[in-house]
């Protein structure tokens, strides 16, 4: 993917952060899920108790139930927003800046740009799906998904031309690329699924197939 | 013919247009190449698919350079 000891200029606006590799996503992952499951289970224990105190407490219960169930709902949702089509420019400049991303692209991911708005891109940490602010990376085995929230430093940019300056950061130094980035969410795929727009489940179900 | 573009509202500019064999244009190139830079533009070449290369001089014997905003967490 990127050149070898190729770093994206804008690390060093995040100078701070340290170099993301397959080894800290992992961490990072297990991190995520961990403090996901500790949100999540004090609700569990208060149904729980209240139902062993109180069976006429039941409809407190279920509410704290809910709220265990809504938690990493909430998470998929902000994780799933990174990939949230942006307001469109006239067709003229949208036109052209496809034209120029097509131009970047092989035929199938091109064709996948036709029908979902994002553009798929095999690295070595899994395979991405780029969207215009942000990317979801499948890790490999298809089944991890981190949401990652990056983009461009121009409001006015047409829809093709936001995914291709990702792209090309991307291209340019993949680590560099997941450094800069802010990670929205990470877990399961199937969570993150159910919450992006019909049109661009296929894109990560294509990424998925690809990263298995 | 190579060329220099930069992608903006408009989809992309083309800045510059060159070729290797005539030193007028390829000056021009450049110029406008360092203006860019100047103004906060990072300059790409695309590699085939799945490679690009950040560059800080116009490569003259590139076909297509792209200039880029940088990128940001969002």
């Amino acid at each position: 993917m990127s050149a070898p000891g190729a770093v994206l200029p804008e690390t060093a606006a995040v100078h701070w952060r340290p170099r993301v590799d397959a080894e800290r996503l992992r961490r990072r992952g297990r991190l995520w899920t961990a403090t996901t499951v500790a949100h999540s289970i004090p609700f569990l224990v208060t149904a729980v108790v209240l139902l062993a105190l109180e069976p006429l407490s039941f409809p407190v219960a279920i509410m704290a139930i809910v709220h265990a169930w809504m938690i990493p709902e909430l998470y998929a949702a902000r994780g799933a927003n990174v990939l949230r089509p942006r307001r469109r420019s006239a067709d003229g400049p949208e036109r052209v800046a496809a034209g120029l991303l097509g131009d970047l692209v092989g035929h199938a991911a091109r064709e996948v740009h036709g029908r979902t708005g994002v553009v798929p891109e095999r690295g070595r940490l899994g395979i991405w799906v780029v969207g215009e602010a942000g990317a979801l990376l499948v890790r490999p085995g298809g089944r991890r998904v981190d949401c990652w929230c990056v983009k461009a430093d121009a409001a006015d940019l047409p829809s093709g031309d936001r995914i291709a300056h990702l792209l090309l950061a991307l291209r340019e130094d993949e680590q560099g690329f997941a450094t800069v980035a802010n990670l929205a969410f990470s877990g399961a795929r199937w969570r993150v699924r159910r919450r992006l727009a019909p049109a661009v489940r296929p894109a990560l179900d294509a990424a998925a197939g690809l990263a298995r | 013919m190579a060329r220099l573009i930069r992608m903006d509202q408009t989809g992309h500019t083309t800045l510059a247009e060159w070729t290797p064999g005539d030193p007028s244009s390829a000056e021009a190139a450049i110029a406008a190449f360092r203006e860019e830079l100047d103004a906060g533009y990072y300059a790409v070449v695309s590699a085939g698919e799945g490679q690009a290369e950040q560059v800080r001089e116009l490569p003259l014997e590139a076909d297509l350079v792209i200039l880029r905003r940088p990128i940001a967490g969002g």
